[in-house]
């Protein structure tokens, strides 16, 4: 409105704003695609991790009787490594079904926590569309690498971008893990399980320089899963619920010790 | 097949609720110190104890571990910490 007015007396202007509202639209642009390219950057290190145990997983499905059309069409609709992994075992086991899909829920709870903590990290203006689409690409890693960039507003087009890489790795790795069958040497294969810790480590390393408050819940985190796996009692509960467990009451002892957040 | 989509289900359920429901509930202090903490948390339970037990063999995963975060303390890139992860294991797993 208040635009129209000032053009209206001088017509000039018209053609001025016009122009610069181009040149705002066409930066904005090349920035969607920069920062969709940084998510794929950001991503790398994942797809590198989930190429060999999208292998393995292939490899597993394979020698369990699965066909390459379900288990390809899991990591397709999954998409969730240690679900997938243990539901290839308890199918090969001709565990019931309803037991699998339960038992897929409470690994996969620990998602929620994770979402929870992106929804206040998502730029706030993003539709509910979009976030119900970037949401089926988290996992444990998408959802640490992201949390751990240094700009606290997360855009569409960096998740895509991330979680795009991820996605593709795993479900292309799993196809070739089914046609391969066989291929990388055993020992080669074992020392590439750590690659996707190794991609933690280089995540939570560096972020132990933030302060006390991260080496606290981290510490506390790290001592609860020991119990966790280790007291007798405790180490019955499913892999879920420890690391649920685990997790949600560092990150209570963390806000109840350090109200301000990460930042106090 | 049917497994595989009710898989799906239960697995998209929890990733997607609190994504698009919690947006626009504003949440106590506590609360949002939680949540902040939360990406800390999951790493220190998700590396701990699942790292040594990765390569099947606890002395090449305690050398993956200490060469990863050897390379992340001195600040590289994620990939050279990654790739740097696998090859301190397999190296170690030759000697």
């Amino acid at each position: 409105m208040y635009g129209r007015l000032l053009s209206m007396n001088e017509s000039s202007n018209v053609n001025k704003s016009a122009e610069e509202q181009e040149a705002r639209f066409t930066p904005a642009e090349a920035n969607t695609a920069q920062t969709f390219a940084q998510g794929l950057k950001a991503g790398l290190p994942i797809a590198i991790g989930y190429l060999p145990i999208a292998i393995a997983f292939g490899l597993l499905a394979r020698s369990a009787g699965v066909s390459l059309y379900v288990a390809v069409l899991m990591s397709l609709l999954v998409f969730a490594g240690a679900s997938q992994f243990i539901a290839v075992n308890l199918l090969a086991l001709g565990t019931q079904a309803w037991e699998i899909i339960l038992t897929t829920l409470v690994i996969n709870l620990r998602h929620f926590l994770m979402t929870a903590s992106l929804s206040q990290r998502l730029a706030p203006e993003l539709s509910k569309k979009w976030r119900s689409l970037l949401a089926f690409g988290i996992t444990d890693e998408t959802f640490t690498v992201a949390s751990l960039q240094t700009p606290s507003i997360l855009t569409a087009p960096f998740v895509l971008g991330l979680n795009l890489i991820a996605y593709s790795s795993w479900v292309l790795g799993t196809g070739a893990g089914v046609l391969l069958a066989g291929g990388l040497p055993a020992a080669i294969q074992a020392s590439m399980g750590i690659a996707l810790y190794a991609m933690f480590i280089g995540l939570l390393v560096p972020s132990l320089r933030n302060g006390l408050p991260v080496i606290v819940v981290v510490s506390a985190a790290v001592a609860l899963q020991g119990l966790m796996n280790w007291v007798p009692v405790l180490s019955f509960l499913a892999t879920g619920w420890k690391l649920v467990i685990s997790a949600s009451l560092a990150a209570m002892l963390g806000a109840a010790f350090y109200p301000e957040g990460v930042e106090s | 097949m049917l497994i595989v989509v009710l898989m799906a289900a239960v697995t998209y359920i929890p990733r997607m609720l609190p994504l698009v429901f919690l947006r626009d509930i504003r949440m106590p202090p506590y609360l949002r110190a939680c949540l902040q903490f939360i990406p800390y948390a999951v790493l220190g339970a998700l590396i701990f104890p699942g790292a040594l037990y990765s390569t099947g063999n606890i002395s090449t995963a305690i050398a993956g571990i200490m060469g990863s975060a050897i390379l992340a303390f001195l600040r590289l890139n994620l990939v050279i910490v990654v790739v740097g992860g696998i090859l301190c294991a397999y190296l170690f797993g030759l000697l």
